[in-house]
């Protein structure tokens, strides 16, 4: 089949949509929250304009929430990447096609429930009266989950986990069968297959998901305040307050920019290391 | 004040009332208030404010009211919206601070406000706000009014603002918890780190925590002193590895025994402890906070008209009496005093004694600005 190269204008209208909404819901924000990072704070709050780096400066006065979110956010990816991942190899290997859709169904099932809501039942099953509580009756007593970063931890693996089994999911999915089959055969052992087959190509999977999973954690405020009771501080939260309490909006811009960059800088060092990992098995394998 | 966050106990306060009027309280109380409740509504019907009005005729559009969590009834505005054909648009929020930054940030379209005493004089320096005109809501009596609640409104003897209800900031304990007796916040602070040690909790909010913290060593609740300061936060990072939460969403906590003391408003104390009569409100002996919401009208509200009619309509003794018993917080107008049931009255925890009342203090709005008290808030939390 021939195909007529199609006109400009309809190439521009096609991509207009996504054109502008990158312009002015991507950009042009952003522009705003730099110009505002360079202002100062006014007497009552709010910004007014002015060129300072006073704000950057300032930038260590949030080192400790910087440190809580780059350390908690790489673990809860981890550990939500641990749990997945043989969740979304039963699912694409082991499970009947038949099973596999309800399965797969049950692994979204828990976004149709508001989060507010999950975290609050989560609040109570990590609460004294939950877990602990259980606990407790068999003598292992004074156990504390909630409020802890412990608690953090468990409601990012629990909120994330659907948006991390389906991208291995759909990777493992399309695993040739035939190359596990060609790897027994040549004498490999299932624990040497799986390290040097099926991983490697589920890798491109494992990195969409966690990136998915990153991303949000390094922004998210609601899960620390929540089943962190306060008292585990994210660059989230301190984001929140210089907004919407002590309205600090230029150090709160200056806080969103280095937030940005050191996202920028993690992304693209670790999609590197993976695309370097993938991309080499790939090529000698296949 | 910060409100508690509207998710939980909206819904919550709703199912509570509905309970407390179906009588899981006493059968007396029941028919107190159900009774009064009839009464209420036979009088309203009789006085003129509910009768529609010349006042209110040629009002059109809709009235934007920004308000927080459970602090109205429903069944007034609803009222209004009969008599003026005005339909109102009610929008939430959290706490002070996030209504004047989406102020700030321009063209809300909103036309009445409710902020709580130490912003008036910021919305006033930022013009977010207009001089009231009190001829058009004669309704409103500032000589009804208690004189310690007409301050903070009235900037340069003009009347920017208007009460609306009243109340405090001490703590609660859940006395079937402990048998500690606190008394003070100097005992708040003690027991939080010792007997009651994770089992408390304080404001996810400057001004209180750091407030309360500032009178538990003898200091001003607005205390922006930085030798003061020094000291303030050596209590409160020292105070944190002990505390149960910083939150100012505390009911569930202190409702399913994780927390047994928290700090907390008077509105939450009034809730907890109806349905919980364990639970008991303390005012500092050593201080801490009074505060009063108030009705402003934002400058240049696109529906000014409408937006003084409600005023005037609120204000109105009778229809201002049920919305005390709605939300419970208690008024600053001694006619409606006179409309409320013994029940809400004789409650200590919405009517202190006087001489209790007498060492709390406002909150200003330089301490609710004052960037030293937000680095300390941000340095506590992050500990």
């Amino acid at each position: 089949m021939t195909t007529t190269p199609r006109p400009k204008l309809v190439t521009a209208l096609l991509l207009a949509p996504a054109g502008l909404f990158f312009v002015f819901l991507l950009l042009a924000p952003l522009a705003v929250v730099l110009l505002f990072s360079f202002g100062e704070r006014a007497p009552a709050g709010g910004y007014v304009p002015a060129f300072t780096l006073q704000n950057y400066m300032d930038l260590p006065a949030r080192g400790k929430a910087f440190f809580n979110t780059l350390t908690l956010a790489p673990f809860g990816t981890l550990l939500t990447a641990l749990f997945a991942f043989p969740m979304a190899y039963f699912l694409a290997v082991k499970t009947s096609p038949g099973w596999r859709v309800a399965l797969l169904i049950l692994v979204m099932a828990p976004f149709w429930t508001s989060q507010l809501l999950r975290y609050y039942a989560w609040m109570m099953i990590l609460g004294n009266k939950g877990i602990p509580g259980w606990l407790a009756t068999l003598g292992i007593a004074d156990v504390r989950i909630i409020n802890t970063p412990w608690a953090v931890l468990i409601g990012a693996v629990y909120g994330f986990l659907p948006l991390m089994v389906p991208p291995i999911y759909v990777s493992l999915e399309k695993l040739d069968k035939r190359l596990l089959e060609a790897s027994a055969d040549l004498g490999a052992t299932p624990i040497r297959t799986f390290l040097q087959v099926t991983l490697p190509l589920a890798l491109p999977g494992v990195a969409t998901g966690s990136m998915l999973v990153f991303i949000l954690l390094m922004g998210d405020y609601i899960l620390p305040q929540f089943l962190g009771g306060g008292k585990v501080f994210f660059i989230g939260n301190a984001l929140v307050d210089l907004f919407l309490q002590s309205r600090n909006w230029p150090f709160g811009a200056a806080v969103s920019v280095a937030l940005v960059a050191i996202m920028f800088v993690t992304i693209y060092v670790y999609m590197r290391f993976v695309l370097s990992k993938s991309g080499t098995r790939r090529a000698a394998l296949v | 004040m910060t409100k508690t966050p509207d998710y939980f106990p909206a819904r919550n306060f709703i199912d509570e009332l509905r309970r407390y009027q179906k009588g899981s309280v006493t059968r007396r109380h029941f028919l107190g208030v159900t009774g009064l409740g009839l009464a209420t509504a036979v009088l309203g019907g009789a006085v003129p404010g509910l009768r529609p009005r010349k006042a209110y005729a040629g009002l059109t559009g809709t009235l934007n009211v920004t308000t927080w969590p459970n602090y109205f009834s429903q069944e007034n505005y609803d009222n209004f919206t009969k008599q003026t054909g005005v339909p109102i648009n009610i929008n939430v929020f959290g706490s002070n601070e996030e209504m004047l930054a989406k102020l700030q940030a321009g063209s809300t379209g909103w036309d009445v406000l409710v902020p709580t005493n130490y912003t008036i004089s910021t919305y006033k320096s930022l013009d977010l706000i207009e001089p009231l005109d009190l001829k058009l809501f004669p309704n409103y009596d500032p000589a009804q009014q208690d004189p310690r609640f007409l301050g903070p409104g009235t900037i340069d003897g003009v009347t920017y603002a208007v009460p609306k209800d009243w109340g405090t900031t001490g703590f609660i304990v859940n006395t079937k918890s402990t048998t500690e007796n606190p008394a003070s916040w100097k005992d708040f602070f003690a027991l939080a780190q010792g007997p009651l040690s994770g089992k408390a909790t304080v404001h996810d909010y400057q001004l209180t925590t750091i407030g309360s913290a500032a009178k538990s060593l003898g200091y001003s609740f607005n205390t922006v002193d930085p030798k003061e300061l020094a000291e303030i936060e050596k209590l409160l990072v020292a105070t944190k590895p002990h505390l149960f939460a910083v939150t100012s969403d505390y009911q569930p906590a202190m409702r399913n025994g994780d927390a047994a003391m928290a700090m907390c408003w008077t509105n939450d104390a009034a809730q907890l402890n109806r349905d919980l009569p364990e639970m008991s409100y303390r005012l500092g002996k050593d201080g801490g906070e009074i505060w009063v919401d108030h009705y402003a009208v934002i400058k240049g509200a696109p529906n000014r008209d409408a937006a003084y009619a409600f005023l005037d309509f609120i204000l109105t003794p009778s229809i201002n009496a049920k919305e005390i018993e709605a939300h419970g917080t208690p008024t600053t107008d001694a006619r409606v005093l006179k409309l409320l049931p013994e029940s809400i009255l004789k409650n200590p925890i919405l009517y202190p004694a006087a001489g209790q009342l007498s060492v709390l203090e406002y909150g200003a709005a330089e301490t609710l600005t004052n960037p030293d008290r937000a680095e300390l808030m941000a340095r506590f939390k992050s500990a």
